[in-house]
Order: C-alpha cells, then sequence, then structure tokens
C-alpha cells in the first residue's frame, strides 16, 4: 500500500539527505506547485478532503482559504508549523521530523506558495533536540541548492524558513498562543475572531498547521485531490500516522490509511496486550479524548465515526489503559498535567482544573463524597463547554473526565 | 554612594558572543523585545540560569522593562531563574510514561540524588525537574538528562544512567 509520509523512513531512524530525498521523488512536488497558480495549488488541497492532523480537524483548504489573497494590506504573510508536539500519549510528528525533514520543508514551501506568504518559521519544542539538528542541516542545504530564499528554483517566488525552538510549556501548542510566543510574549492565547488566517504573527495574515497536515502538502500537489481520496479506506482522506502507548507488546506508530479498524491497530501491529494485561479503555487521540472501551474495538479511526462514538480521533496516537491500572488515578494523572499547563489567563481553567484534581485527589484517597461527584459533573459540564473558556485546553482536559 | 551607581553595579554585563547572537536574532525581527524568548535562552546557555542581574542587563539590550522580560521568562519552564546544577535531569511524568512506571522512577531519582523535585544535589552536579510529556511515548518510560534522551528506563539502568550521563558532560567540559 502507499504510504507517501513514510517512504523515507527507517528502521533504524537516520535521517534522510538531501541528494536521498530527492532521489526517492523529493521535490517533485515543489516543482509542480511552483509551475501552477496558488489558486490552483490551494483547489487542489480543497478537493482532496486534507483535515488538519494535529487534532482539531479542521479542513486544510478551508482553512487556507481565509487567507486574503489579494494586495489591499500589503505586507508580510506568515506559514507557521506547529512542530510544538507535547499532548500527551502522542509523538508522531517526532517520527516525521527526525527521519524525514526535507518532507516537511517541502510541504511548507508548497502550502506558503499557496498563500503567498514570503516568511516561514517551523516552532518546535526545545526537547526535539535530534530534530532540531536534521531540520537546520535541511534547510542549509535548501538555501544553498535554491530551493530556499530568493527565486526559489527560477520561479520568481521568496521565502524564508527561520527554525525557532521554544522554552516550553504545553499551551504553545495553541496556533495563537504560539503566535504570542514567537512574538517574545507568554503564550496566553488570543481571543477569535479576528482568526489568525486575517490578523495573527505582528497582525498579519498567518496560517499555522502541524507538521504532519503539511508533510501531505506536496504529495497531493503532486498526485492529485483523487489520489488522496483514494488512500482513506472510509470517508476521510489519505493516510494518517496512528500510534499506541501503553502495556502492549509493540508501542509505536505506523502510518496507515484514514478509516483503519481500531483493532487493527491494536492488535495487529502494536502486538496486543502484554502478557497478563487486559484492555479495560483508551483514549483514542491523545490525553484531551475521552475514553472508549472494548465494545469500540471495531470502530474505524475516523473522524466522524469517534466522535459519534463520543470521543474524539485527535492526534491518532492511542493510550491503553489496561486491568491493572487504575482509571481514577489515569484521568488525576491527566488532569495535573492540564491543571500546571494552564496559562493562568481565564478564571473557569485557572481554577477549575486544579480543583477538579484536588477533588479527584479525594476520590483515590476515599474521602468523596456524593457532593463532590455532582461538583465533578458541574466541572465537566461548565468547563467542558467549548466556549465558557479563553481556549480548548480546560475543555480538552475534561474530556477523559467525562 | 548614590542610587544610580548601586544599581549599575548589580547589572553583570552581557558577553560580545551573546550579544552577536541576540543581535543577529534581532536583525530578522521587527523588534528588540520581539527576541526576548530567544535572547533568555542564549543568556542562559552561557550562564546556566537568568540571574537577576542577566536579566536587568539582558532588558537593557532588549529596550524593555526588566519586569516585562521577567514576566516572559518566568512564563517558560525551561528558563531557570534560579540556580541549578551542571546536568539538568528531566523526567516525564505524563499518562502514558506514568503507566509504565515513573513514579517509581521518580523516587528512585530522589532517592539516589537525595533531592527533592527540582531540587539541585550538594555537589551541584544534577538538578531534578519532573517535567510533562516528552513524546517519545512509545519507549515509555523516559528521561532527558540534558540534550539526551534514554529510552525503556529500567529501575536496574538507572543509577547507572546518572552516572554515565553526568561523567559524559564533564568530559564534554574538560575536553
Amino acid at each position: 500500500m502507499d504510504r507517501p509520509l513514510t517512504r523515507n523512513v527507517r528502521p533504524d531512524r537516520s535521517p534522510t539527505g538531501f541528494d536521498a530525498y530527492e532521489a526517492n521523488g523529493g521535490y517533485r512536488g515543489l516543482r509542480q506547485a511552483l509551475s501552477q497558480s496558488p489558486a490552483d495549488c490551494l483547489q487542489v488541497i480543497k478537493d482532496s478532503n486534507l483535515r488538519g492532523r494535529g487534532g482539531a480537524g479542521f479542513p486544510t483548504g478551508m482553512k487556507w482559504s481565509f487567507v486574503p489573497m489579494d494586495n489591499t494590506s500589503p505586507g508580510h504573510k506568515y506559514l507557521i508549523c506547529n512542530a510544538d508536539e507535547m499532548e500527551p500519549g502522542t509523538f508522531k510528528d517526532r517520527l516525521l521530523l527526525e527521519c524525514d525533514p526535507h518532507q516537511l520543508i517541502e510541504g511548507m514551501i508548497v502550502a506558503a506558495y499557496t498563500i503567498q506568504a514570503d516568511i516561514a518559521y517551523i516552532f518546535i519544542r526545545a526537547e526535539y533536540h535530534v530534530a532540531q539538528e536534521r531540520l537546520k542541516e535541511a534547510i542549509e542545504a535548501c538555501y544553498a541548492k535554491g530551493y530556499l530564499g530568493k527565486d526559489i528554483l527560477g520561479s520568481g517566488y521568496n521565502l524564508d524558513i527561520y527554525l525557532h525552538g521554544s522554552a516550553g510549556r504545553y499551551i504553545c501548542g495553541e496556533e495563537t498562543a504560539l503566535i504570542n510566543s514567537l512574538e517574545g510574549k507568554r503564550a496566553n492565547p488570543r481571543a477569535k475572531p479576528p482568526f489568525p488566517q486575517v490578523s495573527g504573527l505582528w497582525g498579519r495574515p498567518t496560517i499555522v498547521n502541524n507538521v504532519e497536515t503539511l508533510c501531505n502538502v506536496h504529495h497531493i500537489i503532486e498526485r492529485g485531490a483523487d489520489w488522496f481520496k483514494s488512500l482513506g479506506m472510509g470517508e476521510d482522506a489519505g493516510t494518517k500516522m496512528f500510534g499506541v502507548s501503553g502495556r502492549v507488546n509493540n508501542p509505536g506508530c505506523w502510518e496507515l490509511p484514514m478509516g483503519t479498524p481500531i483493532r487493527e491497530i491494536l492488535e495487529v501491529h502494536a502486538g496486543g496486550m502484554q502478557e497478563g494485561y487486559q484492555l479495560k479503555g483508551f483514549l483514542p487521540g491523545g490525553g484531551s479524548t475521552d475514553f472508549l472501551t472494548p465494545e469500540h474495538l471495531d470502530l474505524p479511526m475516523e473522524y466522524g465515526a469517534i466522535g459519534k462514538a463520543g470521543s474524539r480521533m485527535g492526534t491518532g496516537t492511542m493510550i491503553i489503559l489496561d486491568d491493572k491500572t487504575c482509571a481514577v488515578a489515569m484521568v488525576k494523572n491527566l488532569i495535573d498535567f492540564f491543571a500546571q499547563e494552564s496559562c493562568g489567563f481565564c478564571t473557569p481553567c485557572r481554577e477549575g482544573l486544579p480543583w477538579s484534581a484536588q477533588v479527584l485527589g479525594d476520590v483515590l484517597g476515599g474521602r468523596a463524597t456524593d457532593a463532590d461527584m455532582n461538583t465533578l459533573q458541574r466541572q465537566v459540564k461548565f468547563i467542558g463547554a467549548i466556549g465558557n473558556t479563553h481556549c480548548a485546553l480546560a475543555p480538552g482536559a475534561m474530556e477523559p473526565l467525562n | 554612594m548614590s542610587e544610580v551607581s548601586v544599581s549599575t553595579a548589580l547589572i553583570s554585563p552581557l558577553s560580545q558572543q551573546e550579544l552577536d547572537e541576540i543581535d543577529h536574532e534581532i536583525s530578522h525581527a521587527p523588534s528588540r523585545p520581539a527576541v526576548a524568548i530567544d535572547a533568555l535562552k542564549i543568556v542562559q546557555k552561557y550562564r546556566g540560569w537568568v540571574s537577576d542581574e542577566s536579566l536587568a542587563a539582558l532588558a537593557r539590550h532588549l529596550e524593555m522593562s526588566a519586569s516585562e522580560l521577567d514576566s516572559v521568562a518566568t512564563f517558560y519552564n525551561h528558563i531557570y531563574r534560579k540556580p541549578v546544577g551542571d546536568n539538568i535531569v528531566l523526567l516525564c511524568n505524563s499518562v502514558s510514561c506514568w503507566v509504565m512506571g515513573c513514579g517509581g522512577l521518580q523516587r528512585q531519582i530522589e532517592d539516589v540524588l537525595q533531592v527533592p523535585p527540582g531540587g539541585t544535589t550538594a555537589d551541584n552536579q544534577c538538578t531534578f525537574i519532573p517535567v510533562p510529556c516528552l513524546g517519545a511515548c512509545d519507549k515509555a518510560p523516559v528521561l532527558m538528562v540534558n540534550e539526551t534522551l534514554y529510552e525503556n528506563v529500567a529501575p536496574d539502568d538507572l543509577e547507572g544512567l546518572l552516572v554515565d550521563a553526568s561523567t559524559k558532560s564533564q568530559e564534554g567540559r574538560d575536553g
């Protein structure tokens, strides 16, 4: 089967350099993109049904279509790669960044060309040192060969890419908080509207996309929207990096068709539960998704199906709850994380999450009362509802508790 | 002594190396305060942590107030506003590492190093900081010593790993 995202990923995880990348079909998508108009590129991405791979699943073509393409407000436009992967249980972008940095760069150049951005940033988490080294090398190689900078491949299109390492904090993965961090500020999210597409970095049109999303872009331009749609098994297009962590025999991540059944990911690729452990439940897409149970194993990993089951596909990296692990303690670990990572800007998150953590602590300590359970339910209802908080961190935190 | 010369004496000037690196960041930024985080990381790279004196010098160079720069510095957990040891030990305590036993590793680290979370050993070799998800969940439990990631950390390996890592970095500094 076609695995465009991981075709250059080797078992020893050594990186693919510029020459090997190009020899294996790299930078054909870029050449294709530069030979057509940005508007044509945008149409292909819209037709492909590519959805954001960072967790929210927003249609990428639609997101890009809000970027103003007329020249009524001349100035910079920005493309930002969100490489701040820090959702608990998520480790898929690390693989793509470490093993095939040129794939991200090619995707970024094509995306930037489509929205006519002239400056791009890779916002990468501080702890991904190996990835930063490899990206730095790849960017330098691209500048040396004329694939970045002025007049890329003689097309007249100019783009600079800057690699920016973070200084920590999970909230930097929220696109508007990320933008504030790039501006040298505390990473508080911004109120939306205005959306970054219209007013983002330094008030200019800005697109922020996840690593995996951008890695798909040039493949789609090169091979077409129909090809991309044909890779999915069900209603979603393309392939997806799916992963499993926890007490399974073979934790890891793999590129598989969108819509692959959960059972196949768990039993075939992750090798099933370790000896002596049974599956009690799982979070399908990272630490801010609702629990599913063994009765959901035959569901396809698709945005729609997982949503209908009461959870979210999120990042597609599953966290396994085994029968020897306490579910309440697992939720407490997650809520402690979210409470710690709150930026502190809005009251329901800053005060509500530590409060939930405290009540859960009472549950674990055998001190909880019926009133406490009512408190937790109220917190899930009010904090969990999108729109009651300044950003989606707290509603996400409530999902496992729900 | 006048107040002005007292406050001048408390500012630790930036080295030429630090200035060159910070000015390089400024050269492609729209304003000087825009590079606050990059600049803090540069200063910390050379000094290990950001003292009040370092902060004041940096704020001056970036033409922003020290309190504003401090509000940025104290937001980010990888900017240290207290002294740290020669080696930073980061243990992931998020959900997958927790399922795979990081709690036991934490107790072990505290015991071996004789420090609480956030503490530095008496000989200044190690500072131990539990941190959130390091993004290597399929190899849980994981920890980092300085820039190196250690995967599938077993309790039996831990003590050797810590000794190894601090020796390696000592050689790196002496060599």
